[in-house]
């Protein structure tokens, strides 16, 4: 027997499900909820990181009771949220610089303990580039530090806000502007890559966690528990760019899910530096499923395709299932047959 | 309270008794010995309610005072040469959102090559960044103007950069007048920001800002700092009646500019910072023997007190500006300010560089600067003491051979089989 579900609307315009209990309603279907990163942004239809950063702010608003103040960096969601006096943001913000999000917010949180507000937190936000290439060393001496910092990472793996350049964040074989699907080897080279999540963990830090906006209920846990502990904090969240990728708009939410499924983006908790909790892939996928709804992926299929390179990447994907433990071992066996 | 005391020490305790609530830090010699002391000045408790943060870079260091400073804390941080290049860009930020955090530059020069010694390349390259630069003749001058700089950055929202040079000043022991903290808390009431990172007022600060309006908030920057530049003498003053002496030195005029002898002077040398003290010596021993000199001394380079220097210079037959920096490709930076402060009046300035890199500028070559400007032998761009045969053996190596090795190195070769 299904049930017949009834949406409401509120007054900050979220929609919740009036069946569920009010104790079990993710933040946005609250009517508490902080709207943080409000409607009338610039970011592009079904960007993920637009969904990212709302769900996540507001998860932390929520955490602290409101008193939260809010680091970017130079990056899209810096530029779609805040051409002035537009601005969509409703909390305490402040932009600085491309690489500098970390240090600002260290000193936002050595400002408040000064003052003795240490009632109110700190996020700073960044994309993939502003978190693994240019923010790399303040972010690594915020991390060594263990500043009372919760730093964010919208990866959609790639400069999105410069029109779709490469960064460390890149996955391999993926087009970029300035890995263009020509030659031998099209796209992205295979490197060693740049995982921060790992890099975060060695420093041992309280807490690392990856998320996606697949599952939006998860992100919002990860923020809140982020939010129960004092120090540096880690939260790195994979958020599909449908103008980078190549992707329909609509899809944003599924290929997050799919990176999930295929095992090339692990999701997983970890506490002073050891894995603590990880997400076990529901239905296992070939890396195919993932990559060919994405134009950026484009030139691995067809008639004048890179099965090598296809192969190269269902390879990292087994690698990281094996690491993390993805797959439960009989189903992933019988999944890959 | 009169102290025998490290320049470097000085400059830390003054800095305490102005009660900063963050003080970031990245070691680079000259500065070392600030931030050190600072940092068992926090341990000790004598700040109270003040957060010590030993960053990772410069760039983070600025990164960590522009936090700090938006969330309504006072300030502080200090570096030197390649570090003050090496947060360009924050510096920039710092000054552009009217964040009023003060900066200790132990100038140093700048490498390649690289080299720890003294001159003014490291500040005179960020003159244009939007931050007030104010330059120390001496320790007493360099603890004082950072009690300055707290006040005018809060009145004006601006950045200050307290410039005092490096080894000369921050490590000689002098007898220094400290200051009280009771006269310092008369002197510079607690801090009221502008702005502020708050809950329970939200706002966004540091957005995009496209060509309606990014003009305006940069002369807003060019305003604050002709709006120092009037505060400033008045400032000087009330630091006067509180302290019991002139900020910038006991030749002080306005807190823009100090004078020393140049009444009815036929040369005048104009120069930033402690060599000052050098130049005064010989002025009274030229003096002695009839030659009239003088010498303008510019305590606040940005803003540049136009009137000032025209005031002092005006009816000066020859004016040479000694500068312990350059601009490669044209020659001198301050003799530039100079100029636009006597344009529409004749009179000739020439431009002298020295002390490049930790070179003393001795008594000897400040007599020669002042003896050739009165022979009219002096060129308008000289280079002050060049070992001019080194220079030519390096040459003439570029013309006989395309691979001619490292220059720097070269040089010094031939300096060794000297
Ligand atoms: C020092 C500096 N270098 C380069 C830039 C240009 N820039 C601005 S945003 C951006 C890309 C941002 O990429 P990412 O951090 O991944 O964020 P996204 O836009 O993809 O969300 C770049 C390269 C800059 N603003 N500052
Ligand atoms: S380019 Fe990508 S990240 Fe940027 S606003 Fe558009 S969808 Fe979002
Ligand atoms: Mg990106």
């Amino acid at each position: 027997m299904s049930t017949q579900l009834k949406f409401y609307q509120v007054g900050s315009f979220a929609v919740g499900n009036r069946l569920i209990d009010e104790a079990d309603l993710p933040e946005q279907s609250r009517s508490s909820r902080a709207n943080s990163l409000t409607s009338g942004h610039r970011a592009c239809q079904g960007c993920g990181e637009a969904l990212g950063a709302r769900y996540a702010i507001d998860a932390a608003m929520a955490a602290t009771n409101g008193k939260l103040v809010a680091v970017n960096a130079t990056g899209c969601l810096e530029v779609f949220s805040t051409p002035y006096p537009e601005t969509s943001w409703r909390l305490p913000w402040l932009h600085s610089l491309f690489g500098n999000a970390a240090a600002v917010a260290t000193g936002v949180a050595a400002a408040l303990r000064a003052q003795g507000k240490s009632d109110i937190r700190v996020v700073a936000q960044g994309g993939d580039g502003g978190t693994v290439d240019i923010g790399f060393g303040p972010l690594s001496g915020m991390f060594e530090r263990n500043d009372d910092v919760l730093y964010i990472c919208y990866d959609n793996e790639a400069y999105m806000n410069t029109g779709v350049q490469r960064s460390g964040a890149t996955p391999p074989a993926a087009r970029t502007n300035t890995t263009h699907a020509i030659g031998p080897n099209p796209g992205a080279s295979f490197t060693q890559g740049k995982n921060l999540p790992l890099i975060a963990m060695a420093h041992g830090i309280p807490y690392v966690a990856t998320a996606t906006v697949a599952d939006l209920h998860d992100l919002e846990a990860k923020v809140k528990k982020a939010m129960t502990i004092r120090g540096a904090r880690y939260l790195h969240v994979l958020v599909p760019c449908p103008l980078g990728w190549g992707s329909r708009s609509e899809e944003t939410i599924k290929l997050a899910r799919l990176a999930t499924e295929s095992g090339l983006f692990p999701v997983f908790e970890a506490e002073d530096g050891e894995v603590t909790a990880t997400k076990k892939i529901r239905r296992l996928v070939q890396v195919e499923e993932y990559l060919k709804p994405q134009k950026r992926f484009a030139h691995l299929f067809g008639a004048h395709g890179h099965p090598d390179l296809l192969n190269a990447i269902q390879a990292i994907a087994d690698r990281n299932i094996a690491k993390y433990k993805l797959c439960d071992p009989i189903e992933a066996e019988a999944d890959h047959e | 309270m009169l102290r025998q005391i490290e320049g470097s020490r000085a400059v830390a305790e003054t800095v305490a008794a102005c009660r900063p609530a963050v003080i970031c830090a990245y070691p680079i010699s000259p500065q070392t010995h600030i931030v050190e002391a600072l940092d068992e000045i926090v341990r000790l408790g004598e700040i109270k309610n003040c957060e010590f943060v030993n960053v990772e870079s410069e760039f983070s260091a600025m990164s960590v005072a522009i936090g700090a400073s938006a969330t309504g804390a006072r300030a502080y941080t200090a570096t030197a040469s390649q570090g003050l290049l090496f947060m360009v860009e924050p510096l920039y930020n710092a000054s552009g959102l009217g964040l009023p955090i003060v900066m200790t530059v132990a100038n140093r020069a700048i490498g390649a090559p690289i080299n720890i010694w003294n001159d003014h390349s490291d500040a005179m390259s960020q003159r244009d960044s939007g931050w007030i630069q104010l330059y120390a003749q001496d320790n007493q001058s360099a603890s004082d103007l950072h009690m300055l700089a707290f006040r005018i950055a809060e009145e004006v929202s601006l950045p200050v950069m307290v410039c005092m040079d490096g080894f000369v000043l921050t490590h000689a022991m002098e007898r220094i007048d400290l200051p009280e903290q009771e006269a310092v808390d008369k002197f510079l009431p607690s801090y009221v920001p502008r702005q502020i990172l708050d809950p329970n007022d939200p706002m966004s600060i540091g957005a995009m800002v496209g060509p309606e309006a990014f003009t305006e908030v940069r002369y807003l920057g060019h305003v604050k700092q002709l709006q120092a530049l009037e505060l400033i003498p008045g400032i000087a003053n009330e630091f006067e009646e509180i302290f019991g002496r002139r900020a910038a030195g006991e030749h002080d005029a306005d807190g823009l500019v100090t004078t020393y002898r140049i009444e009815g002077a036929q040369v005048v040398l104009v120069a930033l910072g402690s060599v000052i003290g050098t130049m005064k010596v010989v002025i009274d021993e030229m003096r002695e023997m009839g030659s009239k000199v003088g010498v303008l001394g510019i305590t606040s380079f940005r803003p540049f007190p136009l009137d000032a220097v025209r005031n002092a210079l005006g009816k000066v037959p020859k004016v040479v500006v000694v500068e312990r920096a350059f601009a490669p490709g044209i020659g001198g930076i301050v003799s530039s300010n100079v100029r636009t402060a006597l344009s529409n009046i004749p009179v000739s300035i020439a431009t002298a560089v020295a002390g490049l890199g930790g070179r003393p500028i001795t008594r000897d070559s400040i007599r020669g600067i002042i003896e050739r400007a009165f022979d009219d032998t002096l060129p308008e761009l000289t280079f002050v003491d060049l070992d001019v045969e080194l220079i030519n053996r390096e040459l003439e190596r570029h013309r006989e051979q395309r691979r001619s090795g490292p220059m720097a190195e070269n040089l010094l070769r031939d300096l060794g089989s000297r």
